[in-house]
């Protein structure tokens, strides 16, 4: 039988310091500035709990971006004390009293911890076609194509992404490249390359990711593999898709 | 004044929006999606379990068909749902799990020979047969004779949506972000689109279109502990309400979780139940057998979640400071099983409880978890008080799941309805009568109708304060209009709900921003919800039975004498503090499956006067068709009742198609 109950408070509470980088892009007036907020903290409290509190006790202007609250929407990627990660997952006493947030660098900036993944992760999709290409009429009536259970458990696992944008905000070659697709786009790209049902060819796929916007701009540093919570395997994707797509650039 | 123009606006980018939008595109119609956040940032996503397709390919599956999901879906909505609705959802299912599979959803898939399971509670040897190799498997799930419910690994719904958004894009269809629907452009009779709000700029767009389609999600926000994401706030239901006259089906059925964690509410997946996990008491006692000997953790939500609370209620919980709640056991499972199959739940455990699922119990209570109720719908979806106006997935009430929905039956709603009545608003729009003849002035007015609402409650100087009538409400339902209801406490519900409407008209704002502002966000959606919210507890309060997922102590007879029927909501005059029930009645002798006992839980129903009359004709014709679908034909013809698209058999192992 369990001995903790994550539900009991074991200590007494301790006193937060969460300190905000504030900016409304929408206000001309608007600078962006630290402001810090303190908080008596509460048994699993997280992230969530934490900011939506401040929301409205202390400051109900306080921007950000919170669907799910359960760590499968990808909406609530900032900076967690320096380090790009899902906020609603975060339990405050996983971290010391004081800490630091501030929205992912790279995206458009919507107003203090709220920033544009979506529109930017729309335009990856289109550009990447991120879809079934097939030529095959379905008929939907019938017994469906058949697969392998572990072909589908490996497509699977390249597609638990949640389009949250650590990895990108992660990426030194994003910071230098604005049109450069992440290991997000990459990921995309092996997943739809694993799955017989796309029946794109290997130069098919060259045409979208064979450049310094793609693959060959990547440098292989790996802060997206470090910061990625779906612990997606981006480095062994990216590598076997470089070589890959170094192969169709040779022949 | 922003307008534009469209032939069919979706409200709404989760599964059933999408797969609205995919629909009509397909048949040459332009469509906008309009959605709160990113479109595959949805409540949808969060479908760990599956999705229901009585496909019957593995040998847990054997036997399944149409006829068989009919009967659970049925049975499990506690003789609420409209059977040809029904019907129509169990044929098209199978049909829409393979086309999602068309279109990449990785189904996890049957492997032939040997393997272990876990049923209740014992450890079994499952032989999958070689011929099944390679085709979509099926888990158990709460409420089913058949192991029917589709899955990927633990992220169906995830898949699902991103497959689906990926079509979107692939078909071009714009799905415009950051967008909130504020009120439904109509003259009485017609709906001409949406006034819309861009949440990063403030500003108002008119969206004019031929046919409208709210396919919002539900209403579970209204509750202070709820599984949903944060914004299923049942602002599409208040959409529809807000015209005064479009009606809300059966807004008191709202269904509980038996296991949320606590305290975050985040769901663990009813496969914890299926694959073998167990509920325990504070003595580590597990009590289900004890109130449910046949189906025991395995029996429908509502059942479970009930019985839990009554445990409780005897003392058994275990205390915490967010109030009692009891074990629940997955160790039995193994860590290999955990990893592999519910490795989303392990994530849930480690991250907002920092346990781990494999060597520990999981803190769970019964939690607010899917609303049955919405925009009532004809079967085609379309609303039958404003033409042009169209519902579909947990937004709508169209109405296949009565007062109770089966796990697994939801996510499949959705994209089986987005078929269904994508096709019906393309057959509109090719009509002559889909023609938009209005006025500008029309549009005009709404617009600053609207407008003037949002300036009111930027220059107010009321004094209440939007999120403390928020969280006033949210305790009020879930203390009042929960689990168990009683009569005098939904008349203090009511009574509640009423006085917080009132003030609600008096909110101030500290922040006074027009573009992005959370603060005004709030307070514009909790005048809606109060309206929404006041529909559900009156709602209850009429309804002087048990049925389903509507508990009254006070009335624990299911009562088909008198309720066998559909509790219909209007919101009539604006300044009204109560919505205007009225009810439409379920017709026995076109049932195919009359009422009876639901196979779990207490017998306990006063029978409608034509049960036994229809039980008799049913009788008879089961002794005049060996055939299935003779049968079934002769029972409750629906088929035309389906488009083209939709009709025809499902193929299945054991039933070839020629
Ligand atoms: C934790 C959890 C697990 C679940 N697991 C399962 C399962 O395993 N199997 C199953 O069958 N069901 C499951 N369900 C239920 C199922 O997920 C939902 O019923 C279903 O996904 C609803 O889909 P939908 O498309 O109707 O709405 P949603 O996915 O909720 O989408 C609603 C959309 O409407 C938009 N929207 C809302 N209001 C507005 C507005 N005013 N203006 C513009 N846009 C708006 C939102 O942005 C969103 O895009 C689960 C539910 C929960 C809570
Ligand atoms: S390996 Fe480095 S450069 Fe390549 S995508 Fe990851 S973070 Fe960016
Ligand atoms: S690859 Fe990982 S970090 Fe990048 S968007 Fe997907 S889930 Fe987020
Ligand atoms: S809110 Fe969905 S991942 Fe954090």
């Amino acid at each position: 039988m369990s001995t903790v109950n994550p539900t009991e408070a074991q200590q007494p509470p301790r006193t937060l310091k969460i300190s905000i980088l504030r900016h409304n892009p929408q206000d001309p007036a608007s600078v962006p500035h630290m402001q810090t907020f303190t908080l008596e903290e509460a048994p699993a409290m997280t992230l969530f709990v934490a900011l939506n509190d401040l929301r409205e006790h202390q400051d109900p202007s306080l921007q950000f971006d919170f669907v799910c609250r359960a760590g499968i929407c990808g909406s609530c990627a900032m900076v967690i004390n320096g380090r790009p990660g899902l906020a609603c997952r975060t339990l405050t006493h996983t971290l010391a009293p004081e800490i630091t947030l501030a929205p992912l660098p790279f995206f458009e900036l919507i107003g203090d911890l709220s920033v544009n993944t979506g529109k930017w992760m729309r335009s990856m999709s289109e550009r990447l076609q991120t879809w079934i290409h097939s030529t095959d009429s379905v008929d939907i009536k019938r017994l469906e194509a058949r697969m392998e259970p572990e072909l589908a458990e490996a497509i699977y696992e390249l597609e638990r992404c949640i389009e949250c944008g650590c990895c990108v905000a992660a990426c030194g070659t994003a910071q230098m490249r604005e049109d450069f697709v992440g290991a997000v786009g990459m990921n995309r790209i092996a997943r739809f390359r694993l799955d017989p049902r796309d029946q794109r060819s290997d130069e098919a796929f060259y045409d979208l990711i064979g450049d310094d916007d793609g693959i060959f701009g990547c440098m292989s540093l790996l802060g997206c593999q470090d910061v990625c919570p779906k612990n997606l395997p981006l480095q062994s994707q990216i590598a076997f898709l470089r070589r890959k797509m170094v192969k169709v650039g040779l022949s | 004044m922003n307008i534009v123009y469209t032939d069919v606006l979706v409200i709404g980018g989760g599964l059933a929006g999408l797969r609205t939008a995919v629909g009509v595109k397909r048949r040459g119609h332009e469509a906008i999606v309009l959605s709160l956040i990113p479109a595959k940032r949805s409540h949808s996503a969060a479908a760990q379990g599956g999705m229901q397709a009585s496909l019957g390919s593995s040998t847990m599956g054997e036997g399944d068909n149409e006829d068989v999901h009919f009967e659970d879906t049925v049975r499990g909505s506690d003789w609420g749902a409209d059977q040809a609705v029904v019907r129509m959802f169990v044929n098209t299912a199978p049909k829409a799990v393979r086309e999602l599979a068309a279109w990449g959803v990785p189904w996890s898939r049957v492997q032939q020979g040997e393997r272990e399971s876990i049923i209740n509670a014992e450890k079994v040897t499952i032989r999958e047969k070689a011929e099944a190799h390679g085709l979509i498997t099926g888990r158990d799930f709460g409420g089913t004779k058949k192991w029917r419910t589709c899955y990927t690994s633990d992220g169906t719904g995830h898949s699902m949506l991103y497959a689906l958004g990926d079509q979107a894009i692939a078909y071009a269809i714009p799905v415009i972000e950051r967008q909130e629907a504020l009120a439904l452009i109509h003259d009485g009779q017609r709906c001409y689109g949406a006034i819309v709000r861009d949440l990063i700029t403030g500003a108002l767009t008119a969206y004019v279109a031929k046919a409208t389609t709210i396919a919002t999600g539900g209403y579970g926000r209204l509750y202070e502990v709820s599984t949903s994401a944060i914004i299923c706030e049942g602002i599409g239901a208040a959409l529809a309400l807000e015209t005064g006259v479009a009606t809300l089906g059966n807004m008191e059925a709202v269904q509980f979780h038996p296991t949320a964690i606590i305290p975050a509410g985040i769901l663990t997946t009813e496969g914890c139940r299926g694959d073998g996990g167990l509920l325990r008491d504070v003595d580590g006692y597990r009590f289900m057998p004890d109130y449910e000997p046949e189906k025991k953790e395995l029996a429908s939500r509502d059942v479970v979640s009930r019985r839990m609370t009554e445990h409780m209620r005897k003392g058994k919980g275990v205390k915490s400071r967010y109030g009692d709640h009891l074990w629940l056991d997955i160790t039995v499972l193994g860590r290999a099983h955990i990893e592999k199959n519910l490795r989303e739940v392990k994530e849930i455990c480690e991250y907002f409880l920092g346990i781990d699922p494999a060597t520990q119990w999981i803190p769970v209570r019964p939690t607010q978890h899917y609303t049955m109720g919405g925009v009532r719908t004809q079967h085609t979806g379309e609303s039958p008080n404003l033409k042009g106006l169209y519902s579909c997935g947990e937004a709508a009430c169209w109405d296949m799941h009565g007062f109770n929905r089966l796990g697994g039956n939801s996510v499949a709603e959705t994209v089986v309805s987005g078929m269904i009545v994508s096709e019906f608003i393309a057959d509109f729009c090719d009509s002559p009568d889909s023609e938009l003849n209005l006025s500008t002035g029309l549009i005009r007015e709404f617009y600053q109708r609207e407008s003037a609402k949002l300036n009111t409650l930027l220059n107010s100087t009321g004094n209440e304060d939007a999120f403390a009538l928020r969280r006033q409400m949210e305790s009020i339902m879930m203390d009042k209009v929960g689990i168990f209801r009683t009569g005098p406490e939904l008349q203090t519900a009511v009574d509640e709900l009423q006085a917080l409407l009132t003030r609600s008209r008096n909110i101030g704002l500290r922040c006074h921003a027009s573009g992005a502002n959370p603060e005004l966000v709030a307070a514009y959606r909790i005048q809606k919800m109060l309206k929404v919210a006041l529909t559900v507890a009156y709602g209850a309060l009429a309804r002087t039975e048990s049925r389903g997922a509507h508990s009254r102590e006070d009335y624990p007879q299911r009562d088909d004498q008198n309720w066998l029927k559909r509790t219909l909501a209007s919101w009539k005059d604006e300044n009204d503090t109560l919505p205007t029930l009225s009810y439409e009645d379920l017709d026995v002798m076109s049932m195919e499956l009359p009422p009876g006992f639901r196979g779990y839980g207490v017998r306990n129903h006063i029978d409608h006067p034509d049960t036994e009359r229809r039980q008799a004709e049913v009788e008879a014709r089961r002794k005049e068709h060996s055939d299935r679908f003779s049968l079934q034909q002769a029972l409750m013809p629906y088929e035309h009742l389906l488009p083209e698209s939709c009709r025809g058999r499902n193929e299945r192992l054991s039933e070839p198609l020629s």
